[in-house]
């Protein structure tokens, strides 16, 4: 445990400039966007009310099909801290639809268990 | 949030979406972590590079991690379509004991997990197997066979990681998508063992 004291914000750098896009935000409301949650978009653009950003539009693009929260990350090359911050925004605006997994805290269900077995074994 | 919706209330929206499993990939520096999901994945894993911060994880008692601090931890992140309303999803994440407080985000709600073995420096697995111990995750430990490597027999791993008699181990080789079907299948195949234990005894 005591390892984690080793790397600070004194050696490791600054905090990162993503976050200054996301004005120091770094909790939204609702949602956690588990990195595993699918986001869709549930609208093809954004009117410009709310301080939209391009970050918002670029992952609405991104979100015209399902995709999970750590691939909207990755492709937006932001750390998921930020994008959560993003997508909390687009959900406010009602421009997305999100599934977080349904297990988050818990065990998942014998059901998807025996579902991805029988998939995996067809592969 | 956590509504429930009426019977034959129409589903929201999110919920037409797929749902989403995750599966655990850990191991030491060069164990073969993003070997294996690629030779898995059906998409080019994504390979990030997440600058974490205690607040990016949305996490309040981050043991360890100062206010400020900030690390960059490479993730490989790979995906398997079980079928179209559900999908696999495989990560495969830094092995050192000091990036665990980021294997509580991945493990929450995982199916379980795989520790990559690699007999030549078999002690870097050590925090992989403690923290899912120590958190009652089901996991599997497999071997990868590198070359040049003296190989040992499954159990003699087993010995020299103390492990539960319960718990499967494994020769593999990351590079090979059938030995990587083989290793997520028998690590699924001892969940549904493990849950289905559980739910006998409740
Ligand atoms: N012979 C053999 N080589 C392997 C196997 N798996 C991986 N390798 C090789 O080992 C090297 C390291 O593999 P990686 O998949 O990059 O390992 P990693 O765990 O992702 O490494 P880090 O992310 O740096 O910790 C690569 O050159 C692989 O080609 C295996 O099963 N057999
Ligand atoms: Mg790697």
């Amino acid at each position: 445990m005591s390892a984690a004291h080793e790397w600070s914000y004194e050696t490791d750098g600054p905090v990162v400039r993503p976050y200054a896009m996301v004005r120091g935000r770094t909790r939204n409301e609702g949602y956690w966007f588990d990195l595993v949650a699918f986001v869709v978009a549930a609208v093809d653009s954004l009117d410009l009310r709310l301080g939209i950003q391009p970050e918002h539009r670029a992952i609405l693009r991104i979100c015209q099909v399902p995709c999970p929260v750590g691939e909207v990350a990755s492709r937006m090359n932001l750390p998921v801290g930020v994008v959560r911050v993003l997508l909390g925004d687009l959900h406010t605006a009602q421009a997305i639809h999100v599934r977080e997994p349904t297990c988050r805290t818990g065990r998942p269900s014998i059901r998807v268990i025996r579902e991805v077995l029988d998939g995996l074994r067809e592969l | 949030m956590s509504s429930t919706p009426r019977p034959g209330a129409p589903a929201a929206p999110g919920d037409l979406l797929p749902e989403a499993a995750k599966i655990l990939v850990a191991g030491g520096f060069g164990a073969g972590k993003s070997t294996l999901v690629s030779a898995i994945s059906e998409i080019v894993p994504f390979h990030t590079e997440e600058v974490l911060t205690r607040s990016s994880m949305g996490v309040d008692d981050l043991a360890g991690v100062e206010g400020k601090g900030t690390t960059t931890v490479a993730l490989d992140f790979g995906r398997i379509t079980i079928h179209n309303r559900l999908a696999l999803f495989l990560f495969g994440t830094p092995g050192q004991g000091r990036f665990s407080f980021m294997w509580d985000e991945l493990a929450a709600g995982a199916l379980c997990a795989i520790v990559l073995a690699d007999t030549r420096r078999l002690s870097d697995c050590f925090p992989a197997v403690d923290y899912f111990e120590r958190r009652g995750l089901p996991f599997v430990v497999a071997v990868n066979c590198f070359e040049g490597a003296r190989s040992y027999p499954p159990d003699t791993v087993r010995r020299a990681l103390t492990l539960q008699p319960e718990v499967p181990v494994m020769l593999c080789d990351a590079r090979l998508r059938t030995s990587v079907k083989d290793v997520l299948v028998k690590a699924v195949d001892h969940v549904l063992l493990l849950e289905t234990e559980r739910s006998a005894h409740a």
